[in-house]
């Protein structure tokens, strides 16, 4: 049955493409749904409180009872925002996130999108997100939101760097730009985080990450107690939803874009290989809010400082270990 | 100049005019961090904060009148809408002032009472300060476990007095009733889990490096500048300056406890968390002795119906959670005061904050607004 049915989209491959963005996108807006009600869960688990438990079994339909009051909420466009780049923010933040999921390998051939350059595509369509932040904190006409969005270009530029620098470790182990083919390395020879410059680099991958996903202790372009909520404050119904689905997407991408890197993505014993994906990741999300609900949030001058006089050398130095060692 | 100017208008003005002014931003009243109703304008250059000028007066009632409209022993219920935080401490204040304008003894039991229910309150005072404190830095996982204790301690206040907020239990002349039965029990039981609960905030806030660079040396109030604008508290005790009215002018029974006043010389952001903290562990030291050295006996002298203080004038100071806290009241022989004035620790404290946020990042504002602890219920009045 199911061979009948992808032979049919085999036939028509406009159909299928189209199937694929669909699917694609409907993952990305949902995966959300499912990571924020962890996050409140574990949120609940560190506070010593119990998190959302009312609506469905532990509360699990919260969030979607959520989705749906901001479906259903009115669009305010403040008076004096630029509402071109107002309305398009949103958008551009969320397609950004679903075409860096269109190159995740999730399983052996369960890519939407193989491509050859698959790392750097990744690269690139990420950096959209801070135009996103730039747009909407510029466009909403209030200055905290204006402060937020400044905040989180110096942020995100300041540690994209040392991260794309990290990720640059791994091609030039592997020899790959692909994701897949980087995955398959890794079936091959072991994963790669065992390899002492990748493990450097899977440290540094991991504090940018929290930097890149406004996570404590960079939480700053949102900082809730000083900005009010920063870039989004303006933002209300299906707009605010876009960029908050499109933020928790994000985190659940730049950790699988983790797993495939260092975790040897769908590789594990006896589970089937998608499950072993989704473990790896949610095991990575677990650690993210962690450390979320623990410290306090850095200072925008110290952030910048951290990226610039500590993270920048390291993966400078780690990065040529890495090529050298790399080299067969 | 207040925005950004937007596209469409940019072309018509030249950059240099865009450059050369500080983007004013108005932070409060209604602003999560501004702890109540404060309302601060600031001047700022890029995050650099240029000027600040602080705003009060959305949540005054003219507390001070009406008090002169009322029998003395009414006013009382007023003062627990002064620092809402430690109600009972405003009670004890206005009840000295009282006690001192009329020549009232109190009974012994009743000023070991007082003690006890000053300590506590101290405790529940700062440990709104911790929780909040917290969130303002970001570490919003301190603010539930602060308030899980303050629970704790409002249930103890509540077992006693009636009320969880605003008390209204200290009277002139005494307290109105005596301790429940197996109050002092239940007081020691929460003094030792509480001890190991500050062990945990230690170990959550004090030891995290992220938030000793967010409070080491931001916000430095030197000692002199302390002195000059009369700050009191833990903002004076952090600036180097061992002044506690406890010790200084002891009232009630503090000349009987034994207790250290913390001081430490830094004056920054980080000195006064540390004084606070350390005060927390001294009124857990103070509460102890108290429930060990409390005699039997009344709890309150017997007053007349018509309470009527000969002419005078009577000044009385306390250390409320958050400085030096005085009532002065003005009698002229009839029932009702013939003017009251409330010095609010708050009040004063906060008259430094433009002096110390010259120059700051807007979001160390936070961090010095919260650290003076500041209740806008007292210094709006």
């Amino acid at each position: 049955m199911i061979e009948v049915v992808v032979q049919f989209f085999r036939d028509y491959p406009l159909l299928w493409t189209f199937v694929k963005a669909v699917v694609l996108a409907s993952f990305t807006l949902l995966i959300p749904l499912a990571v924020i009600w962890v996050e409140r869960k574990v949120a609940g688990f560190i506070q010593s409180r119990l998190g959302p438990l009312h609506v469905g079994p532990q509360g699990t339909f919260q969030t979607v009872a959520d989705a749906l009051k901001l479906l259903l909420k009115e669009d305010i466009v403040p008076s004096g925002a630029d509402k071109r780049f107002f309305y398009i923010a949103p958008y551009i933040a969320f397609i950004s996130t679903v075409l860096s999921f269109m190159v995740l390998p999730f399983a052996p051939g369960w890519v939407a999108l193989e491509m050859n350059v698959a790392v750097l595509f990744v690269i690139g369509v990420s950096l959209f997100n801070v135009v996103s932040i730039l747009m909407a904190g510029w466009s909403s006409n209030n200055k905290y939101s204006l402060l937020g969005g400044l905040r989180a270009v110096a942020q995100l530029l300041s540690y994209e760097i040392p991260m794309v620098l990290s990720v640059l470790a791994v091609v030039f182990y592997t020899g790959s730009l692909s994701l897949t083919g980087i995955v398959e390395y890794q079936v091959k020879h072991g994963w790669l985080i065992w390899q002492p410059p990748i493990m450097i680099a899977a440290l540094i991958y991991f504090i940018c990450a929290l930097a890149e996903i406004n996570r404590t202790p960079f939480d700053l372009p949102e900082a809730e107690s000083e900005l009010v909520s920063g870039f989004n404050t303006e933002y209300s119904g299906m707009r605010f939803a876009f960029f908050f689905a499109s933020e928790f997407a994000n985190n659940f991408f730049i950790t699988a874009f983790a797993a495939a890197l260092f975790f040897g993505g769908w590789d594990g014993p006896i589970l089937p290989p998608i499950v072993w994906t989704f473990l790896k990741v949610f095991v990575m999300i677990f650690v993210f809010m962690w450390v979320r609900w623990t410290p306090p949030r850095l200072r925008i001058d110290q952030i910048l400082r951290f990226a610039w006089q500590f993270l920048v050398p390291v993966s400078l130095v780690n990065l040529l270990f890495a090529i050298v060692l790399g080299v067969r | 100049m207040s925005m950004p100017v937007s596209p469409e208008k940019q072309s018509t003005l030249s950059t240099v005019d865009i450059l050369s002014q500080g983007m004013v931003i108005n932070v409060g009243p209604q602003h999560p961090s501004t702890h109540g109703v404060l309302r601060l304008i600031l001047t700022l250059d890029g995050e650099q904060i240029l000027h600040c000028e602080p705003v009060i007066g959305y949540l005054h009632r003219g507390l001070e009148k009406m008090m002169e409209r009322r029998p003395y022993r009414h006013n009382v219920p007023f003062t627990d809408r002064l620092d809402y935080l430690a109600a009972l401490s405003n009670n004890l204040g206005i009840c000295q002032c009282i006690e001192r304008l009329g020549g009232v003894e109190v009974p012994e039991r009743a000023q070991y009472i007082r003690v006890l229910l000053m300590e506590l309150q101290r405790i529940a005072s700062h440990l709104v300060f911790l929780g909040t404190f917290g969130t303002d830095l970001g570490a919003t996982t301190m603010f539930l476990y602060a308030f899980r204790e303050r629970e704790l301690v409002l249930d103890l206040l509540e077992e006693c007095t009636g009320a969880r907020l605003t008390y209204n239990w200290i009277r002139v002349g005494g307290v109105p009733d005596d301790l429940p039965e197996g109050f002092g029990e239940k007081v020691l039981g929460f003094v030792k889990t509480f001890r190991q609960r500050l062990e945990e905030y230690d170990q959550l806030l004090t030891r995290n490096r992220i938030f000793r660079s967010r409070t080491q040396g931001i916000g430095i109030l030197p000692k002199e500048l302390a002195l000059a604008y009369g700050t009191s508290g833990p903002v004076i005790r952090a600036s180097g300056m061992a002044y506690d009215v406890r010790k200084a002018a002891p009232y009630e029974v503090y000349d009987r406890v034994e207790f250290d006043v913390p001081v430490h010389e830094q004056g920054d952001v980080w000195a006064r968390y540390l004084v606070r903290m350390e005060e927390m562990r001294q009124s857990i030291r103070i509460i102890e002795q108290v429930l060990r050295d409390i005699p039997d006996g009344p709890v309150q002298t017997k007053l007349p119906k018509v309470f009527k203080p000969p002419a005078g004038i009577a000044y009385s100071r306390i250390e409320s959670p958050r400085g030096e806290l005085s009532f002065m009241m003005v009698s002229d022989g009839s029932p009702n005061p013939l003017r009251v004035h409330i010095r609010a620790p708050s009040f004063v404290n906060l008259s430094v904050l433009p002096s110390l946020l010259e120059g700051t990042k807007v979001a160390d504002l936070v961090a010095i607004l919260g650290s003076i602890d500041v209740v806008l219920g007292e210094i709006d009045r």
